[in-house]
Parts: structure tokens; sequence; C-alpha cells
């Protein structure tokens, strides 16, 4: 009976993605009523099964048979949604003619079949981004509801995913495209309120700058808002609740990695040497983007002294004596025994001022350590934004885990994360003496944290890449965890024992 | 292979003192790490049951399939190496303490300067009819758990007898596989010897809301097999015959002791231990499940077979084998269980029926969620003795000092808030628990 349901409810969202792809094949004559057609399956499949697996159950922990699954533990349905994913990203970044996008004239196939909804909201003809946009947003929501409903009665998690949900419908997609409706004749650029940089890298690009300077009003107030979020809403807010307010509330990436990853969970790896791996790999990512960033701004103040109000070498200048000030901070800092991490800011820091004193020392116009700075943005765009964020960060998800892309990847991670490590009120508080060392918290945290390490020493976590997604509190079955804004002093301690030994203990 | 490392190493370094452990469970392990801390003494753990380290505790997530067996293991296996604490899988069959030596299976031995046991328990076995018959089994070491899988496809219905903690994990372990489960109990409602009655219904009316045939007041009778040898029913005292193809016998355990029989040592029903958890042959040490105090501490049992008390008791006696000689000394009792969905915690003293005149409580129950409180205290002095909770989180660290520095029972209640561990946005029953303080509180001054 239960199976039925199930298989039948699989049977109907497949139905849907297939009519969806259809399109790629047949021209379609009534577009509006095949697409709404095709989302209507999709959505009541998604629902049936949804019903099916969690409508009869108690309130409670669903990870009944998770690693039975071939779906959520790189088995063979794993590994073919793992390439459909792979190659629609291959598509939607490199060859979006095959999705029936023409750059020149009219599209067709799947891209047009987005055409109804598109002028609808926005006035235009669909493009690849607006049909990627769409089934976004579409598996936030749908799989939100499966995330809400499989932790019914958990309220952080009620929450957290209306939140999300929020954030991607209105912000990322809902609002942009009746702006770009409003404004027919403004230049293109990113309208997503909530996409800061350096997620978003190319805010500070030449061609992104001049179009928010150029676009009016509306590009003003956007350039404005994205930098009082970088210097002031961030900080302050990073420093209050960690850097769960953006990562696991607000993000898009993270948004999807909540809903439509939260089956692939698992899969992150809890080794230490990939700990390490991350910890590299993470602040190369942050050190790539401002030195990128940097150099687009260089180039930027070249070619326009109209539209800035300083020239270059005053920009150097006061980016090198704001690195100096950070570094001598975290230096001054260090005495709090924060020495393994701040020694990894430190020489990120020190990098990223060595290769920018370099543009004075060595280089011509546009070049840093005579490489050409365009050169920078356009490998970071093809490396980072596009094979790492797209095709790694998602396409990879029943392969590496929902989160590969904010755990190695993601600068503005790194950037929240540094703040949250160093100078935040959020940590993981552990319950004393009452951790099993069971391994739940661990087996089902997203970004890799051996949770349980620090629980079963009674340990608080103060992990710069833990997003607070609230996942390991949810899933311990004692009861030993619970994220937490609190004073500054103390919040990183290490114990000897756990709560609950009452013998003197050694100094 | 190991075991040649050690012996080349004890000819180099042979001064270096030999800690050899018995046992690689949570005493036995939280040893290890405390003295390989503290000291560079030749450190060496022995189990017959697995490899690495893992946390008992958590084998019921495994058939669950929430985690993998290698998710139990809380450290990696070259952690092991690096702290140069070395590692033997074999089965010890003797101990000859005039010499200072264990025996194993193999005929090979193992010298050390001091034992440490920490053998764990056995699940207990009444001498029912049919206990031996193929899928008749407990739930506690690896192995049951490798057996319980073996048989898992050939179950549709199974009976869990014993109404413990391990009792009610098998019942959700087989409920979780889809199995109809018969849970058969002696008592009149669930863990009442430790729940107090309020809760204990809570915990039934749950289990059987998970579609759970709980049978109360049930005794089991015999066991019947089917021609290969394999159960195929239960029997119970008043007559009930339940199909089952596989028999959970979850009632209680018993110190892991019997290979030591011989040794010399003093044994109870447990290796009979003082204050400073030594046996009373010299140089041996017993601790964990294993261990029975000759004279337990004041409202303690004397074999405690928990988790926490295992990893206290580690912690102790890594103090006295690195030369600081330390007495077992446990602060306030607390402890925790899940019984399916519904999480359990409780801290100091929480009687099921108390003496009125020495321990007085207050409970407040949801009218219809899985939640409660209990609080108890002293109605002579009012000083809080204790703390349960169904459902809702308490934050240790607030009862432990509420309970060692004897808070007033008001005092506690009116800052109950500090304790509440729940996840943020949570409800949060604070008031409702007050007022309930509020109505009965004059019937507590009445009794006084």
């Amino acid at each position: 009976m239960f199976s039925i349901k199930r298989q039948g409810s699989i049977g109907l969202g497949l139905l849907g993605l297939t009519l969806l792809f259809f399109a790629l094949i047949i021209p379609i004559e009534n577009k509006t009523a095949y697409l709404g057609i095709s989302f209507l399956l999709l959505t009541l499949g998604g629902l049936f099964y949804f019903n099916a697996i969690y409508g009869n159950t108690l309130a409670g922990i669903k990870n009944d048979g998770v690693w039975f699954n071939a779906l959520s533990t790189r088995g063979i349905s794993g590994w073919i949604l793992g390439m459909f994913l792979t190659a629609f990203y291959i598509a939607i970044y490199w060859f979006p003619e095959v999705l029936g996008y023409n750059e020149q004239g009219v599209s067709t196939g799947l891209v047009a079949l987005f055409d109804p909804l598109s002028y609808l909201l926005n006035g235009n003809a669909a493009t690849q981004w607006f049909l990627y946009g769409t089934l976004y947003t579409f598996a936030i929501i749908l799989f939100g509801i499966k995330f809400i409903w499989k932790y019914w009665g958990n309220r952080y998690q009620l929450f957290r995913t209306l939140s999300v949900i929020f954030f991607q419908f209105c912000f990322a997609f809902f609002i942009p495209e009746i702006l770009s409706k409003l404004n027919p004749d403004t230049p293109y650029f990113a309208k997503d309120l909530k996409n800061m940089w350096p997620l978003n890298y190319y805010f500070l690009d030449q061609w992104h700058l001049k179009n928010m300077l150029n676009g009016g009003n509306l590009g003003l107030f956007f350039l404005v808002f994205g930098l009082v979020m970088i210097f002031i809403i961030s900080p302050i807010l990073t420093y209050r609740y960690g850097k769960r307010w953006y990562c696991s509330w607000v993000c898009g990436c993270g948004a999807l990695a909540e809903t439509a990853g939260d089956p692939f969970r698992q899969l992150s790896s809890k080794k230490l040497s990939v700990w390490k791996f991350e910890r590299w790999m993470i602040h190369a990512v942050l050190v790539f983007v401002v030195v990128t960033t940097i150099a687009a701004m260089w180039s930027f103040l070249t070619d326009n002294p109209e539209l800035s109000f300083m020239t270059r070498g005053q920009f150097i200048s006061g980016v090198v004596i704001v690195l100096i000030i950070l570094m001598l901070t975290l230096f001054f800092w260090n005495k709090n025994g924060l020495e393994k991490d701040a020694k990894y800011t430190l020489i990120s820091l020190g990098t990223i001022l060595t290769l920018i004193l370099s543009i004075q020392s060595f280089s011509g116009q546009y070049t840093i350590l005579f490489i050409d700075a365009y050169s920078f943005q356009k490998w970071y765009g093809f490396g980072i934004g596009a094979a790492f964020s797209g095709v790694l960060g998602v396409g990879f998800y029943p392969f590496l885990g929902s989160r590969v892309w904010c755990r190695f990847g993601c600068p503005m991670a790194a950037i929240l994360g540094l703040q949250q490590r160093l100078f935040s009120r959020f940590r993981i508080t552990t319950n004393g003496g009452q951790c099993i060392s069971c391994g739940n918290c661990s087996t089902y945290c997203e970004m890799g944290i051996d949770v349980r390490a620090y629980a079963q020493r009674g340990e608080n976590i103060v992990r710069s890449s833990c997003v607070g997604c609230g996942i390991c509190a949810s899933v311990c079955p004692r009861g030993v965890l619970k994220l937490e804004n609190g004073e500054l002093e103390g919040r990183i301690n290490t114990t000897a024992y756990p709560l609950g030994n009452n013998m003197e203990v050694n100094p | 292979m190991k075991q040649k490392l050690y012996i080349s190493g004890m000819i180099l370094g042979a001064t270096k003192k030999s800690i050899v452990i018995l046992g690689n469970g949570i005493s036995g392990i939280t040893t290890a790490r405390h003295l390989r801390k503290k000291t560079d003494y030749s450190i060496t753990v022995i189990s017959e049951e697995a490899p690495f380290f893992f946390s008992r505790t958590a084998l019921m997530y495994v058939y669950m399939g929430h985690m993998q067996f290698e998710h139990t293991q809380p450290y990696e296996a070259d952690f092991w190496e690096k702290n140069k604490i070395q590692l033997i899988q074999k089965r010890v069959i003797q101990l000859d303490s005039e010499n200072q030596q264990l025996l194993f299976d193999d005929k090979s031995s193992l010298s050390y300067d001091n034992l440490v046991l920490a053998c764990g328990s056995i699940p207990n076995r009444f001498g029912w009819p049919g206990q031996d018959l193929k899928a008749v089994q407990g739930l506690y070491h690896k192995q049951d758990l490798d057996n319980l899988e073996k048989w898992s496809d050939s179950i549709h219905e199974a009976t869990v007898i014993g109404g413990g903690l391990i009792g009610i994990e098998l019942v959700e372990m087989l409920h979780s596989r889809g199995k109809k489960v018969h849970f058969l109990i002696r008592e009149s409602s669930f863990w009442n010897t430790v729940l107090p009655p309020e809760e204990s219904e809570l915990v039934n009316q749950h289990i059987r809301a998970h579609g759970i045939d709980l049978l109360l007041l049930s005794e089991l009778k015999s066991i019947k097999g089917d021609t290969d040898g394999r159960v195929c029913a239960v029997k119970t005292k008043d007559g009930k015959e339940l199909p089952s193809e596989f028999v959970g016998l979850t009632v209680g355990v018993s110190p892991n002791v019997a290979f030591l029989k011989e040794s010399g040592l003093a044994i109870g029903k447990g290796i009979l231990v003082n204050r400073f958890l030594e046996t009373n042959l010299p140089n041996i040490y017993a601790i964990g499940d294993c261990a029975e105090q000759q004279e337990p501490l004041p409202g303690r049992s004397a074999i405690e077979s928990v988790w926490y008390t295992g990893r206290m008791m580690g912690e102790t006696l890594a103090q006295t084998l690195a030369g600081k000689k330390t007495a077992y000394q446990p602060g306030p009792w607390f402890n925790s269980a899940k019984f399916f969905d519904i999480e359990y915690q409780t801290y100091g003293q929480i009687s099921p029926s108390p003496d009125k005149k020495k321990e007085n409580q207050i409970y407040w129950q949801h009218p219809n969620k899985n939640c409660a409180i209990r609080l108890s205290f002293d109605p002579n002095s009012m000083k809080i003795l204790g703390g349960l909770s169904l459902g809702i989180r308490m934050r240790h660290a607030t009862f432990d000092q509420w309970l060692t520095q004897n808070y007033q029972i008001e005092e506690v209640i009116k800052n109950l808030d500090a304790a509440f561990f729940d996840q943020e946005f949570s409800l949060n029953y604070l008031k409702e628990f007050q007022n309930e303080w509020e109505l009965k509180k004059s019937e507590f001054a009445f009794r006084l």
C-alpha cells in the first residue's frame, strides 16, 4: 500500500519532468498550458510523495533507512541523478544552445517553453538563466515543503525553512524580475538584494559597476545597498547570530542545499584530512576573489576616472591601510588562544597585501604580477563562479553532499566564517556530560564538522564553517546540542572533563 | 604483529610501565586516552568484540539505517597509532595474577604492570525453555547486531521481552524495518521501576501510538521452535501464543566475569572494588559495567551499568594510574534515554513511588503533547532533590549546580527558565509549570 503510493507519486513527478524535457525535441503549440501541466504534475507528484512518506508518522526524527537508500548513499539512482544534474549545469553554463537558447534570435526548445512566464514577469523572452532561476526557485519551494514536513514540530527548522523560501522567492526571483519589467531601459545589473559580494563576485567588476552607475536611482540604490550590506549589515548580524543569519536563513545556495540537498547531507566527509584541505581551499578562494575584485576596481578606476570619486592610487592605499589594520588587530588578538585560526587568516591577508602591493611596484595599467586583470576575472568566473558553485556545488550533491561549494569554495562563507570564529556571539553549546558519542550529529552535519568530537568532551563548538542549520541539535537523541548566542567571554572552552565527575583535577 | 611491536617496545624501553586494559568500551578507552595525555606508559587495549572503539549505545542507529557502523566510531583508525595506544583483537581466557599476565585463546600471553578490567556486561537469560533457539538473542554486542541483521529479512513478526532501555530500543529498531512487534513486559507499566507512574503511562501510550503490541503484566513461559531449530512463537504465562520469527531477550545485563571465576579476584555480582576502583588483587583495577562497589555511594547502586558512569570511572582511574590516587566520586546522578520520539533526561533523585516524608514531587504534563516535567524536593528542608523531563531538554550544568548547592525548590522553579535547553524558537512551558506549582504549593505547605 505504502509503496504503491510512493511509486505512483514518483511516477507522477517523473512524468512532469519528462514532459518538461520533451520540449527539447518537440515544438510546443500552447506553451502556457504545457508548462502549467508539467509544473502541476511535478508539484502533485512531490506532495503525494511527501504525504506518503511523512503523512502518517508522528513528529520525530525521520532518518530511518537513509543508509539503505541508493539515492542518498551514492547508489545507482544517486549516480544517475548526479550525472543528470551535472549535465544540466554544464549545458546551462557553457552550451545553452542545447536547451534551445539562441543569443541572436528567437530561442526554441526548453528555454522557449518558459517564454509565457518570462513575458509575464519581466517582459522579455526567456533566457537559459530565467529557465534556471525558475527551476531553482521551484525546487526550493517544493523540497522546502518536504523539509518542513520532515521536521514537523521543530520550530527552528520551520522558521529557518520559511525564511530561505521567502528570500529565494521574493529577493532572488520575483522582485528582480518585476524590477526588470518596470525598468526596461536600464542596463543589466544583479537585482538580488541578498546576493552580496563576494558571493556575487562580479558586483565590483567594471561592467557591473558601470551599469549600476548608469542605472539611475535604482542602480545607485543597489550599489549603495550592496556596500552597506558588505560593510555594515553583514558584520553586525554575523556578530550577533553567527554566519547562519546568511548561510542557512537567507542565502540562495544555502536554500537549495537545505531543501533539495537535504537527502544528501550525510555524504560530507568528516575526515581530519578533509578538514585540513578545506581550510587551505577556502582561504585560497578568499584570496582569489579579493585580488580579483581589487584588480577589477583598479581597471575600472583606470578606465573611468570621470565616474569615480577617487583615484586608483587612493584606492590602493585605502585597501592597504585597511588590510594592515586588520592584520594588526588580529596579531594583537592572537593572545586569546586562537593561534591556528588567526594564523590562517594572517597568511591570507598577507598574501592579499603582497599581491596588491605588486600592482603598484611591478605592473602596468591592467596587470597584477604580470597577469592581465581581466583574466583574473575571467578565470574566477569560469573556475569558481561556474564550475565550482554550479557543476561541483549542485551537480555533485549525490556524490559529495549538499554543501561542497559552501564548505570548500564560497568566499562569502569564508569571510563570514572568519568573523564567526574570531568575533561573534554564536556557538553550539554542549550539554554537560550527556553525550553518548553516538555520532548522529557528525553524520548529519552537512559541513563535515565532527560535532561529536566536541560534544563528547563537553566542549562548545565554535567552528568557522558551521552554517547553523541546527540539524545536529535536532537529530541528537540525548538533547546535548543547542545553537546559542551569548557572551564572547568563555565561548571557546576546552574543558578537561565533561561535567559529571566531582574528582579533583590536576591543573 | 601488534604484539611483536609491543614486545620489541618493551625491550627497547624496558623501564616503561605497561598498562593493559581489557575492554575497548567507553570505560577502557577513556582510561587509555586520559592516561596517554598524562604519561608515556605503554598502553595496550584488548577487545575480542571489535578492532576499534565504537559507541555501543549507537548500535541501534546502524540497524535503523541512520548511520553506518563506521559512524559509531568516534576516532579515526590512525588515532590509535598516533597516540601510541596499541590495540589487540583477541579473546582472553584466563587471568594469571601471580605472574601478572593474561592468557589468550591462541595460547599466547601478555604481561602487565597494571591491569584494568573493563570487560562490560552480558545480557541476562533466565533459563527459559527455548532460549537457545536460533534467532533468540539479546542486544549488547556488535555480534548481536550482525546476527539480527542476518535474520532481519526473514522476520515479519517479532517479540521483545523485557521493558527496559535496551528492550524499547530493540522494539524501535524492529519497528523501523517494518516488523510487527510484540513487546512483553512483566511490570504493569513500562520501566516503572524507574519512571514515576505518569511518565511511564505517557510512554506506554507513545509505544502503542507507534503500532506496537504492548503487553503489560505479561511474562514469558517458553519459546517455541520450528523444525530447523529456529524460533517460531512465544508462549506467555497467561496462555497467549505470539507468532515470532525473532525473539529479543532484553531482561537486563550482568557483569561479564565468568572467565575470571578462577583468577582469585573477589567477585560478587561483579568484580568487587573499593572507592579507588582497586580489586582485592594487587595492580588490578575494575571499572564500568563489570565493577561492583563494595560500599555503594549513598543513594546509588553497587553496579552502575550506564555510559556516563563508565566514562567517569575511566577518568578517575587514569588519574590513579598516572600517580595521583583518586577516589571515584561522581557528582549528582544523571541519565538520559529516548523512547521512540520522546527524549528523557533525569538529574538527581526521582523516586517512582517516593516516601512522601522524605521526597515530595511536583509534576506537570502537557495536555496533548509528549512533554512533562517533574521536580522532587525534600519536604522538610524544601531543597531540590532531582528533576526529570520528557520531551523537554534540560541543561545539565544548571541542574548540577542546583543539586550540588542545595537550592530551594522555590528558587529553582522561579529560575527554571535557565534550565531549558531546547532548540531556539521551541515552545517553553515555564508558565504552565509555575502555575502548577502555585496551585499545589499550599498542599505541600499543608503537609509540612
